[in-house]
């Protein structure tokens, strides 16, 4: 952890839209040149959080602050105008203005701000090249394929080399193999422009594979700030086990270094001495599957009843009696059990994460 | 498609029915004789007669007048009251009533005006006729630019204002272009509508100044005069042209 000061600061943001509370006591600091995303299920308050940031929501308390490109003493960026905001935003439709072609669009920002025509048209010819839009200049919006206008919407926020670039749902309008593409292609163009990203997104493994760090919310509420394999490894409640990542969720009652579920006892490693009502959360590549005999010790037994091979590694569906939902695991190569089969299950304890219900 | 043919018959018996009427009438002005039974060759001798009408001239003169003027005024607070209703009323009701000039009878509204402009003392003259075609050309204006607005991308206004515009800029460069499809189709619609209406412009005209609907009225109550027909083609000729060009402005602002 550095002790550099955050380039944005949010604290205490709450907002409610009559009785329905979008942000409830916000807080969360983003550093300079960071890659951060706002991660929860839609209606989750992050798309509010990310335009109050730009200037379109106002919130009902709370404060957010940036911190100047020269002062090192921040701005507040609540009593500014959103055209006013060192901040830029990338829309979830891109919002790209359809009777202006793709140069013009780009210039739009700059000239608001009153540059020289020559510095403009530098600064246009520069992103235009950094993203790889140079020979659709002359092309209007709506003759782009959905990745090209992405890039215009981007092109048009970065050239304004903003403090913070805000991105809303970036790669939600793109088809799978674009989004792969763009997900790459956003991460370099962080790097290059060193500007720093902030991106909401309700996509995890969009989240995962790009962000450094990841705030992930909920009912309007931050549940926990951490880097992904933090997020992965050490979930902070139930909400963001279950969220980030796949697995199954056991529930039942820890006591003293053991875990009680469906008329069973499970060792687990329980450093936080949680007791009552918990959740063993089992990650589909710490399950190991072993024959059904009590000879292999398995901690649980059940029937196979779903067997997915994806080239590299599979996955096994089994079903466990008294235990409601199936337990999935992965492993490497093929399966080698077929549906039907009655095997054994078993985890290390030291990789299930135990959770405290909060009741 | 091909294999249902016979559909074709009521396609084309419905267009004759739509245009034979029209098309009688704009082969009547160019007929020499003045009975319409009689065709007695082709002339242009009504076309010459109708520009020597002074009565026919200074109606269209009055006519050109209202329907400019109602255009210009109809067309700005048409457009500004559609993007009033668009972002502060998210109300159907209020909708409608920004709708409703358009859509209650002709009849209605010119009784209404007519005692309206009574009752606050306007002299029924050229003005008022320009005032009470403003009242339903703003209607038809605010309906089509409302449509438009809603086809528009809500966060392009957003948009500019994060890229660094202020609201005025933002309404003059953004907003008015990408309503513009709208805003001149609803012009010209209106521009039509009061080239050649009547009930209103009867209604509300002072008695020195007749638009030319009222002009034509007058005279085709002493029988149709293959005048009236070239006037009614030359007349045709002009609507036709808006609503084309009309169209095509709308289909090439669309394909951007």
């Amino acid at each position: 952890m550095t002790l550099e000061t955050p380039l944005l600061s949010i604290s205490g943001v709450s907002k409610a839209y009559g009785d329905v509370v979008a942000l409830d006591n916000v807080s969360l600091d983003i550093r300079q040149n960071e890659f951060f995303a706002l991660l929860g299920p839609s209606g989750c308050g992050k798309t509010t959080l990310l335009r109050s940031i730009a200037g379109f929501e106002d919130p009902d308390a709370g404060t957010i602050t940036i911190l100047g490109s020269e002062s090192t003493t921040p701005i507040n960026l609540l009593s500014l105008p959103p055209n006013k905001r060192p901040v830029n935003l990338m829309f979830q439709s891109y919002a790209l203005f359809p009777h202006m072609n793709v140069r013009k669009n780009i210039m739009y920002g700059l000239q608001r701000e009153g540059l020289s025509k020559e510095e403009i048209a530098q600064r246009v010819d520069e992103v235009l090249i950094t993203t790889g839009l140079t020979d659709k200049a002359a092309v209007r919006p709506a003759q782009l394929s959905g990745g090209q206008r992405q890039r215009v919407a981007l092109a048009r926020a970065i050239v304004k080399r903003p403090r913070l670039l805000l991105l809303d749902e970036p790669l939600s309008a793109l088809d799978r193999k674009v989004r792969a593409e763009m997900q790459i292609e956003l991460k370099r163009l962080q790097h290059e422009v060193g500007i720093t990203f902030v991106v909401v997104t309700h996509d995890q493994e969009e989240a995962m594979s790009m962000a450094d760090r990841i705030a992930v919310m909920h009912e309007g509420r931050v549940q926990q700030i951490a880097d992904p394999v933090t997020l992965y490894a050490q979930p902070a409640n139930v909400f963001v086990a279950d969220f980030i990542g796949s697995g199954s969720l056991l529930h039942g009652v820890a006591n003293q270094g053991s875990f009680s579920a469906y008329g069973s006892t499970f060792p687990c490693h329980n450093p936080d001495q949680i007791a009552g009502d918990a959740v063993l959360v089992l990650r589909p590549e710490e399950v190991r599957i072993t024959a059904a005999a009590p000879t292999d010790n398995p901690l649980m037994v059940g029937s196979i009843i779903e067997t997915h091979f994806y080239g590299g590694s599979s996955s096994t569906t089994v079903r466990v009696a008294g235990v409601d939902h199936p337990i999935v695991a992965s492993h490497p190569g093929a399966p080698q059990y077929i549906v039907g089969d009655q095997v054994g299950l078993s985890w290390n304890p030291q990789s299930a994460v135990l959770l405290q219900v909060q009741p | 498609m091909h294999k249902i043919g016979w559909l074709r018959v009521p396609l084309v018996a419905t267009y004759a029915f739509l245009y034979i009427p029209i098309a009688v009438l704009v082969v009547m002005s160019f007929n020499a004789s003045k009975n319409p039974f009689n065709w007695a060759g082709f002339s242009t001798k009504w076309y010459s007669a109708l520009f020597d009408n002074e009565l026919i001239r200074q109606g269209f003169i009055n006519t050109m007048i209202v329907a400019v003027g109602a255009t210009i005024l109809a067309t700005i607070l048409g457009t500004l009251l559609a993007i009033g209703v668009a972002r502060y009323f998210r109300s159907a009701v209020v909708e409608a009533y920004s709708l409703a000039p358009a859509i209650i009878p002709d009849l209605v509204l010119a009784i209404g005006l007519l005692a309206f402009f009574a009752l606050i003392g306007v002299t029924l003259s050229l003005f008022s006729v320009l005032l009470a075609h403003v009242v339903f050309g703003m209607a038809f204006v605010s309906a089509v630019v409302i449509a438009r607005i809603g086809q528009t991308d809500s966060s392009l206004e957003e948009a500019s204002r994060d890229l660094g515009a202020s609201a005025t800029t933002t309404f003059f460069r953004i907003t008015l272009p990408s309503l513009a499809p709208g805003i001149i189709a609803g012009a010209l619609l209106v521009f039509t509508l009061s080239l050649d209406e009547f009930v209103v412009a009867y209604f509300t005209d002072g008695p020195s100044t007749p638009t030319l609907p009222i002009v034509i009225y007058s005279m085709v109550r002493f029988g149709v005069t293959p005048e009236i027909n070239a006037l009614a083609a030359l007349l045709l000729l002009v609507s036709f042209t808006i609503v084309i060009s009309a169209q095509r402005i709308t289909r090439l602002t669309d394909a951007v």
